[in-house]
């Protein structure tokens, strides 16, 4: 099994398979880091307007992760997902609970699940085999490669998409990547200790992890 | 078969019922347990029925020997928990390799929803110790602490799946000789939160739920606590264990359709039916019993309808939902659930489903109406949630 | 009419558009403006919030909902009501 690409955002920063992603200035002042991405990709996809945070960060990381990795090869039943997140979608519990002193925001209720930004990956890349979402403290490699390899490991199973999504506040701190039988793209084995260790070759050098909240 | 995974402990409490034996009665007796919101204080009490579970945290803390200020999700699924594991005769939990997987989609939300009102008006407001037990993975950790499971402990949320994922992953590990026991299932109480959350999206019944029937109008909203223990055959055999059930098949899938709607044909659905089935090795007549997902929303039953006539034909077996006893108790329902397929096998019965009078037009579908005892030997439980997520699972009397 | 537009794009979070983006006559679900299910139930409590108008049944969502126009003219309708 190999890692055949990662995507992680850290704050207002992004990095491919290890190596930073620069994104042109905002020519708008004080910009929303999330829309802005979204307009440099220009994925023609309007429903991202409608996504919650974690659900929004983990579509950009989709798509950066698999631009040059096409999955269409695949039959969509092949492709599975392990998501792991600590706060889940606490966010916009937090914001949901608050429109409860009005009136409850049905737009935000879809929300208030972790699964859900799983879910939105999966219209968007059409992925229909097995998922979950595990919820642990903190990124934890040998959890989440110990189940995308089970995952791959199930009859028919050909790739795997693995993650962890903690974003909560103004905190950004996504890790996406894709696992394949099939060597292709960064090719390396699909273990714990790499996944770690990109991981871990940014976490924490950048403002903190943190950006100011922007809504 | 040598790498069988049995099911030795059932706990679950719920609307119509605290024990295993309760459950049992009220299913057979067709009483269901959905009233009026006594819980909270809210707007709709009134106006929106619900399947309380009939103990109050003062109880249930009395009972599993928590403090009363537990969340109510830990103190329900604790009190499954253990009944499960009281009922599998493992005596010793320390000195085998013990797993624990828990499922909840509230978690402390219960507390934390008292304490936030205070705190938006004024941050210093607000009892801290609301909160202490928020976090999805709190009532879980709490539930292996009291029960000495030290182990392998993790948490699912997967909405309204959770629990039936939870038990496919104890299933799993057993199989693959990583753990010798799992205690698995789920657990969430009745909160203002998801109460006011599903209003919202108008597909709650104002009326006791009607599921799979022509003139449903949504769900109402459950709470309860559904957990298994599950080894290992060769465990069974050296620690001469009574297997109850024997875990033959499941699979999960994802409709990749819509965050909260089923894709009208439901694809997702129809294909974790079927893939459990090849896993379980059986064709669709040898299924004699389904406890359908069936939440009386106007979307999941038409879309399970459909999946569920495409896959068994003329071969379909009784089926019927709980849900019309003891509500949608959404991350606990794959575990209830899964517990009352081992009782169907245990008792050799099918459940009704409450309160049908007219078959969707679209399909024609007659649920069971009456409780039977009748031979069955292979019972199916779906589970599908929020998110796209579904699942299926296969139980079967032990060979 | 304007005021309408300005609303409905604050609370469906659609950042893309601006009023004058929304015909009035536009066909706001399906092909138009391609709003779900979810994007209907806040258009209730849009009306709700903002005009006091309930909307108790989401089967009458569609005629509804059709235009900018056509809410309008329910919300006139209802406030006429109401009178």
């Amino acid at each position: 099994m190999y890692i055949s690409g990662i995507c992680s955002i850290q704050g207002r920063h992004i990095w491919r398979d290890g190596h930073p992603v620069s994104v042109p200035e905002s020519t708008v002042a004080d910009a929303d880091f999330r829309t802005h991405v979204y307009d440099w990709l220009n994925p023609n996809y309007p429903k991202f307007y409608k996504m919650d945070l974690p659900a929004q960060l983990t579509f950009l990381a989709g798509e950066i992760l698999l631009r040059d990795l096409p999955l269409a090869a695949y039959h969509p039943a092949t492709i599975g997902l392990v998501l792991t997140s600590g706060s889940g979608s606490l966010d916009t519990d937090l914001r949901f609970a608050a429109s409860l002193q009005t009136q409850a925001s049905p737009a935000l209720f879809v929300y208030t699940l972790p699964n859900i930004a799983g879910g939105e990956l999966c219209i968007r890349h059409t992925l229909k085999g097995e998922n979950t979402v595990l919820i642990t403290p903190a990124f934890d490699a040998a959890l989440l490669s110990e189940h995308v390899q089970q995952t791959l490991q199930l009859a028919g199973m050909e790739a795997c998409i693995g993650g962890w999504i903690e974003a909560v506040n103004g905190h950004h701190d996504v890790f996406l990547y894709l696992a394949e039988k099939n060597k292709r793209g960064l090719g390396i084995p699909h273990t714990a200790h790499e996944l770690d260790k990109f991981y871990q070759s940014h976490y924490g050098t950048v403002d903190g992890g943190s950006e100011t909240p922007d809504h | 078969m040598s790498n069988a995974v049995h099911i030795v402990g059932t706990g679950v409490i719920s609307a119509i019922g605290n024990t295993r034996a309760e459950n049992f009665q009220s299913l057979q007796q067709g009483r269901s347990g959905i009233g009026r919101i006594t819980l909270f204080d809210t707007a709709h009490r009134n106006t929106l029925p619900v399947g309380e579970v009939k103990l109050t945290n003062t109880i249930l803390a009395y009972r599993t020997k928590l403090k009363k200020t537990s969340s109510r999700t830990t103190l329900l699924g604790l009190h499954a928990a253990r009944e499960a594991v009281e009922q599998s005769g493992v005596r010793d939990l320390g000195s085998l390799r013990v797993g624990l997987i828990s499922a909840t989609t509230v978690g402390g939300m219960d507390r934390t929803e008292n304490f936030f009102p205070a705190f938006l008006q004024d941050i210093m407001k607000g009892r801290l110790r609301d909160v202490v037990d928020h976090a999805c993975g709190r009532s879980t950790e709490r539930i292996a602490d009291a029960l000495g499971i030290r182990g392998f402990v993790t948490t699912i949320n997967t909405a309204c799946s959770s629990s039936v994922n939870a038990i496919q992953l104890g299933a799993r590990l057993i199989a693959a000789n990583q753990l010798d026991v799992v205690v698995a299932g789920g657990t969430d109480a009745l909160t203002r939160f998801t109460l006011n959350g599903f209003n919202s999206l108008m597909i709650l019944d104002p009326a006791p739920c009607r599921p799979f029937d022509a003139g449903r109008k949504g769900l109402n909203l459950g709470e309860g606590a559904g957990f298994v223990v599950l080894t290992s055959a060769a465990l069974c055999a050296a620690e001469k264990l009574t297997p109850l059930a024997t875990v033959s098949g499941f699979a999960n899938t994802n409709d990749a359709f819509h965050q909260t709607a089923s894709s009208p044909e439901g694809r997702g659905s129809f294909a974790a039916m079927e893939k459990a089935l090849v896993m379980a090795n059986l064709a669709p007549a040898d299924i004699n019993y389904i406890n359908l997902h069936g939440t009386g929303t106007q979307n999941n039953d038409l879309s399970e309808g459909t999946a569920v006539k495409r896959l068994f034909d003329t071969a379909l077996p009784p089926i019927s939902s709980t849900k019309g006893y003891t509500g949608h108790t959404l991350g606990a329902s794959g575990g209830i659930e899964a517990v009352y397929a081992v009782l169907a096998l245990r008792e050799q019965c099918v459940f009704p489903n409450l309160r049908f009078e007219t078959p969707m037009p679209e399909l024609g579908l007659v649920p069971q109406r009456t409780f039977e005892r009748r031979p069955v030997k292979h019972v199916m439980s779906n589970s599908f949630g929020f998110g796209g997520n579904c699942s299926s699972i296969v139980l079967s009397n032990p060979v | 009419m304007e005021d309408l537009k300005r609303q409905i794009i604050e609370a469906l979070n659609l950042k893309h558009l601006k009023p004058e983006d929304i015909g009035n006559d536009q066909p706001l679900f399906v092909e138009g403006l391609g709003l779900d299910s979810i994007d209907a139930l806040e258009l209730i409590v849009l009306l709700q919030q903002q005009y006091g108008v309930k909307l108790d049944n989401p089967q009458d969502g569609p005629t509804v909902f059709l235009s900018v126009r056509t809410m309008a003219q329910f919300i006139t309708n209802a406030k006429k009501a109401k009178a």
